[in-house]
């Protein structure tokens, strides 16, 4: 089944195409890591399966069912959710409040108002469970923009996988953190991440091979290879490309 | 874990409904009914303004419009049942005011809660303006200058409540207030009151976890709406007449201001402004022809020094005192506030100076002001009450510093403190 289908997307910004066609099938299950040099689209392309972006042209189908053209919360609705690149949380919030507001929706409360938060069993089990997957359970009181960039960085996670979708978008998770907490967070999203169909936007190719088992490479707006982690190591298109940006961002750097 | 809070929290409401009990007991004079009655029916408003202002992060500059329509509406229908026979008692005209409220809220709110921001801010500003127009152009239901009145005298009251006293319109407003600001308290503990948080907070990510933010603002608005005419209510059953004044965007501004005076952070911070709203309308403005402009100073200074309102001054040292450390600030907030008084002395010496040269000078340059004579053609006296602005002035900046300094340290203290314990745990 495919959890994930794109077919021709486009878009563009003014006269500049960001996107140029691109057809993608993710496979429910599947865990997908994006890569692609600076600039090549990755972010945009998480924006517009997610809703934050309109396409200019083309369809995205979440479970067989066009999603393209609805609104973010309707998407997410439907089982897909995303995290961002910068921290996108809700500050004057405690962990456990945060956390709880990303299950409501999910667990059927919607508007009401007619019943007290506190006694939302299911709703408050949760969200304590998912304070203990992203390991804050000591911060529960804390407010969300007291905690550490990395806390913040998990309590993201946390937001985003707590609505239960199946089909899991995450744009950098591990944008600004150090070599050994990159670590210590890719097995927190595999954990966290268990059944789900994921989609991850990575910088680093050594975060990438270990967490996905096919890797999208976007370069200029288009897919370039779509395979198997090995097989696009081999890719010489992929080398090519990887290696031309390689050289401008150590030219960049050497500025 | 459970058993102190619900205590504590029974403890609060019951004292809360005690001292609404009691207060007419205490301040049995006109005046004092008169006060307490409008601070109840402020209270609810300036809640109710801060369920979009410091909840939702919705600023708005148009809310006399619901608790106006809502007086306006509660006014007529005092008259349809007093006069045509419409049956409703006199203690649920308010709820009138409430439906009025909602309804307005409804039906503007799906404009103005479209937007948010400075859109919506200004959008509420153009809808007041609008209604306030609106209401010298339609006097069939405005009343034109003179406004709509009404009488809520009951002939053969129940058990003796005829509402002609003032004291018993107190009680029926406290009975009100008790029970709205229950309600209001309540909403902030459900899952739309929480989602409104979230959307004041960062309204993007809401749209990622599965709300609609409009619908979220709207609904807050439709709530806010209610509590708001419930209040105007009130108000045209206390005071028997309504004018279009009520409507007004200095009205608005009134909510605005107080709301942020008492503190929008915390819940029970619009009480305090309320509270404050109504003894600077009612007592303040006997005192002085200035109050305006001491009223926009003392504005002035809490947005920049503390834009927490009153509420986060006080639970800020509430939180020094539980770590047993408000002592040592003590003799700083004596030297505070001695030369604060020095420095308001000077200060508002020159402001009636001033005034007095301005508006009153037809009654001779000798005025009293605070039990001593001025005399505004005297170079001592402007000379007096500069330089006595000036001490003033210069100690408190010096004890200033000297606190802040203090205050600082104590805080990081405080930091320590909790970090050594997390660690701990």
């Amino acid at each position: 089944m495919n959890a994930l289908e794109l077919k021709g997307l486009r878009k563009s910004f003014g006269k500049t195409e960001i996107i140029r066609g691109i057809d993608l099938v993710v496979q429910a299950g599947e865990r997908v890591g994006v890569i692609g040099p600076n600039g090549a689209g990755k972010s945009t392309l998480f924006n517009l399966i997610s809703g934050r972006l309109l396409p200019s042209s083309g369809e995205v189908r979440l479970n067989g069912k066009r999603i393209d053209g609805l609104k973010p919360y309707e998407i997410n609705r439907l089982g897909l959710s995303r995290s961002f690149q910068i921290t996108n949380i809700f500050p004057k919030l405690s962990v456990f409040e945060n956390l709880r507001c990303s299950v409501l929706w999910s667990l059927g409360y919607q508007y009401s108002c007619w019943r007290f938060l506190a006694n939302l069993d299911d709703a408050n089990q949760r969200a304590r469970q998912l304070m203990q997957m992203i390991h804050l359970d000591r911060k529960q009181d804390v407010l969300a923009m007291n905690l550490t960039y990395a806390e913040q960085r998990a309590l993201e996670i946390g937001i985003t996988i707590g609505g239960g979708a199946d089909v899991i978008l995450l744009d950098e998770p591990t944008a600004g953190m150090s070599r050994g907490e990159t670590a210590r967070f890719i097995d927190l999203i595999k954990e966290v991440t268990v059944g789900k169909t994921l989609l991850t936007v990575e910088h680093d190719m050594g975060v990438v091979f270990g967490l996905a088992d096919k890797i999208a490479v976007v370069v200029y707006g288009e897919v370039l290879a779509f395979d198997t982690p090995e097989a696009v190591r081999a890719n010489a298109r992929v080398q090519e490309a990887y290696l031309g940006s390689s050289i401008a961002d150590l030219q960049v750097a050497g500025h | 874990m459970k058993t102190p809070i619900n205590r504590s929290r029974w403890i609060i409401w019951s004292s809360f409904a005690l001292l609404m009990g009691l207060a007419p007991l205490v301040f049995s004079s006109g005046l004092g009914i008169t006060v307490l009655s409008q601070m109840g029916i402020a209270i609810i408003a300036c809640l109710s303004y801060n369920i979009l202002f410091g909840q939702g992060g919705m600023l708005s500059f148009g809310h006399a419009v619901y608790t106006g329509l809502g007086s306006f509406m509660a006014i007529h229908a005092l008259n349809a049942a007093t006069e045509g026979g419409l049956p409703l008692p006199v203690a649920l005209v308010p709820l009138a005011g409430g439906l009025a409220g909602l309804g307005f809220a409804v039906l503007f709110g799906y404009v103005t809660t479209r937007k948010a921001g400075t859109t919506f801010a200004m959008i509420t500003l153009g809808l007041g303006e609008l209604v306030f127009a609106m209401s010298l152009m339609v006097p069939e239901f405005f009343g034109g200058e003179g406004g709509v009145s009404g009488n809520r005298m009951v002939r053969d009251g129940l058990w003796g409540i005829t509402f002609g006293p003032p004291v018993q319109v107190y009680y029926l407003i406290a009975i009100y207030t008790f029970i709205c600001v229950a309600a209001m308290y309540a909403f902030t503990l459900t899952p739309l009151g929480r989602m409104l948080n979230a959307v004041r907070d960062n309204p993007e990510r809401v749209e990622f976890i599965g709300y609609d933010t409009q619908r979220v603002r709207y609904l807050a608005f439709i709530v806010a709406g209610f509590f708001a005419g419930i209040s105007g209510g009130l108000a045209a059953l206390n005071f028997e007449i309504v004018t279009a004044e009520v409507v007004g965007a200095a009205r608005s501004g009134g909510y605005l201001l107080f709301t942020f005076l008492g503190g929008a952070t915390f819940f029970f911070g619009p009480i305090l402004g309320a509270i404050l709203m109504v003894l600077a309308f009612v007592l303040f403005s006997e005192f002085s022809q200035a109050w305006l402009l001491y009223l926009g100073l003392i504005f002035l200074l809490m947005v920049m020094f503390a834009p927490g309102g009153i509420a986060s001054l006080i639970m800020m040292n509430l939180r020094v005192a539980r770590y047993g450390r408000l002592r040592e600030l003590g003799l700083s907030y004596l030297g505070l506030a001695a030369s604060g008084l020095v420095m308001l002395l000077g200060g508002s010496a020159l402001v009636e100076m001033v005034y007095h040269l301005q508006l009153n000078q037809s009654e001779g340059p000798v005025f009293g002001y605070l039990g001593a004579e001025f005399d505004v053609g005297s170079v001592t006296h402007w000379a007096a009450a500069m330089s006595l602005l000036a001490v003033g002035a210069g100690l408190f900046e010096w004890t200033r510093r000297g606190f802040l300094r203090k205050w600082g340290a104590i805080q990081t203290a405080i930091e320590v403190d909790i970090k050594s314990r997390e660690a701990v745990l």
